[in-house]
């Protein structure tokens, strides 16, 4: 795929602040009433003024820097005019020229190779409002409108044509939201927190804009589908022509919205009601104000806790899953805890397509790493234990209990080795005949009689002595 | 001249504004004469004067990040001239 060529638009809701971009409707919206968090200002009524919200400039600021930005020393708004539903006003405020952040860099991991992704711009805008199609985009006959998302304060983060596969583009948005959820600007867990644009085409060939993906999955999957359809088109000696395609999450393809020669003009003039922004004097004191972000934490845990770079940056990809091994590895062993969260605990959770937040607390990971270390459980048990909580929940210490867990005492071992040497007189002879096999099938046999408590060392250990001996 | 009817045409295209011939011709022929007007700034020498952005000449004008009271959702539909279960109902787009 080498010759595909991916630039990605993100927007992204600053959802942590409390009110909008423009006004002090309130962001909390998920689940409410259609059109109940609007004011004058979001409907666009005629004579409403917007007012910026400073802690909105002061995220974006951060963001930028997190990226790598250059800070604008002068930054202003625009109005982007086009008409849609969604827009109340027939025009979005947003940024032209002069966003407040520009020429970053975000590195991301691509197959054990670190690869920069030049950042062109961030910029602020408003988030539209959220159209209902009754039926598909295509067929239905009108739409419904809830502004309760108009105003709602977003970043649009726009890459240079960098990217180079859908992975690639889909572990960039992964990192972005990342280091976002680090800054605490934003919560990507909600609904339609996250938005993305991708521009796509194969070297030589024209550019295809997808726009509208929301969901992180959907990203790859988009691209996939439409490189493919790219691919296709070319091998047959079609030639792809610059549009604008939607992305259908349901059926997994891109449609046709609009082609060059409809091609948007939006007409951008000066935000008259909103005056610039002068605020580049801000940056020393907001870089002093951020916290440790993914790479530097990675660096600090492997120095820290001597623990391996993969399992570093397993630990430190989300803020949450490095809090959560933190507070495990001031009470444990750091590597065999970095262990059991990156390996285990993490797997775990990604095998059930659930979150860190969603896994239990981390002083029941201490509690089974304690009954690990103290030689209760075996680490088979010490799995069982995590898939209960995370499936049914409960304690730890019952789940032991209820499922017989702790690991069976030396003496009943002991008498499971002797009964099973005494059933399997086959199986010696084939062992004293060089087979190793039968070794492992007595060990197998040993386990069984014991329901998989005996500790496997242990089996090995009394096995050997017992068939040396005899 | 720069503007053409068929420039009016599109930019009223644009703007969702319907124009009949004779008002295509009118507005030609005024976009024309606007710009001969603002021709006339061509003239004058510009150099080292700053760009202006905004002409009101304040800079950083900010609200706090804080909630104030949402109208009531029969409010703010009270205008819309088609609604339906709380939403404002628009034409089918795209």
């Amino acid at each position: 795929m080498s010759d595909v060529i991916i630039g990605l638009e993100v927007h992204c809701q600053l959802n942590k602040l409390n009110s909008k971009l423009f006004c002090g409707c309130s962001t909390r919206q998920q689940g409410l009433e259609p059109n109940v968090m609007t004011c004058p200002v979001c409907l666009g009524l005629p004579g409403a003024l917007p007012v910026i919200n400073k802690k909105a400039v002061e995220y974006a600021i951060m963001v930028g820097l997190a990226l790598n930005c250059k800070i604008a020393e002068h930054t202003q708004f625009y109005r982007k005019n086009y008409y849609y539903p969604d827009l109340p006003r027939g025009f979005q405020i947003t940024q032209y020229d002069y966003p407040i952040a520009f020429d970053g860099v975000l590195t991301v991991d691509t197959d054990g190779e670190e690869r920069p992704i030049r950042i062109r711009r961030v910029h602020m805008e408003e988030d539209p409002g959220r159209l209902v199609h009754q039926g598909s985009i295509e067929t239905s006959k009108f739409v419904l409108v809830d502004y309760n998302r108009s105003g709602m304060p977003l970043l649009e983060v726009v890459t240079e044509p960098d990217l180079r596969s859908p992975k690639e583009a889909r572990r960039f948005i992964n990192k972005l939201r990342n280091i976002l959820e680090y800054l605490d600007v934003f919560d990507g867990s909600l609904e339609g927190a996250l938005r993305v644009d991708a521009n796509v085409s194969l070297k030589g060939g024209a550019r295809v804009e997808i726009k509208n993906i929301s969901s992180y999955k959907g990203v790859e999957r988009a691209l996939l589908f439409e490189i493919s359809r790219q691919q296709n088109m070319r091998r047959r000696g079609i030639r792809v022509v610059q549009e604008t395609r939607h992305y259908d999450d349901e059926r997994n393809c891109t449609i046709t919205l609009r082609t060059k020669e409809q091609a948007e003009e939006y007409r951008y003039y000066p935000e008259p009601d909103l005056v610039p922004l002068a605020v580049k004097s801000w940056e020393s004191e907001l870089k002093g104000r951020l916290p440790e972000l993914p790479d530097a934490k990675r660096e600090r845990f492997k120095r820290q806790y001597g623990i391996s770079d993969s399992h570093a940056k397993v630990l430190t990809a989300e803020i949450r899953v490095a809090n959560y091994y933190e507070r495990v590895a001031e009470r444990c062993d750091p590597r065999m805890a970095a262990t059991w969260v990156a390996d285990y605990l993490k797997g775990e959770l990604n095998y059930r397509d659930r979150d860190i937040r969603d896994a239990f607390p981390p002083e029941k990971m201490v509690y089974i790493l304690e009954q690990l270390s103290n030689g209760t459980i075996t680490d088979k048990g010490a799995v069982e234990v995590i898939r209960a909580l995370l499936d049914e929940g409960g304690d730890p210490k019952d789940i032991i209990l209820a499922r017989n867990l702790a690991k069976v005492e030396t003496d009943i071992t002991r008498a499971a080795v002797a009964e099973v040497l005494k059933e399997n007189q086959a199986a010696i002879m084939d062992y004293k005949a060089g087979k190793a096999q039968a070794f492992n099938y007595l060990v197998g046999m040993v386990m069984k009689k014991t329901g998989g408590r005996a500790d496997p060392a242990e089996v090995n250990l009394l096995l050997r002595e017992s068939l040396e001996c005899t | 001249m720069a503007i053409s009817v068929k420039d009016v045409k599109h930019i009223a295209s644009l703007a969702c504004i319907d124009l009949d011939e004779a008002q295509e011709e009118r507005f030609a022929r005024q976009f024309n004469s606007i710009l001969e007007y603002f021709k006339e700034l061509d003239g004058l020498n510009t150099e080292g004067v700053e760009p202006t952005y905004h002409v009101i000449g304040l800079n950083n004008v900010f609200r706090e990040d804080v909630v104030e009271p949402s109208l009531p959702q029969e409010e703010a539909l009270r205008n819309a001239p088609k609604k339906e279960k709380g939403y404002f109902k628009g034409p089918r787009i795209v």
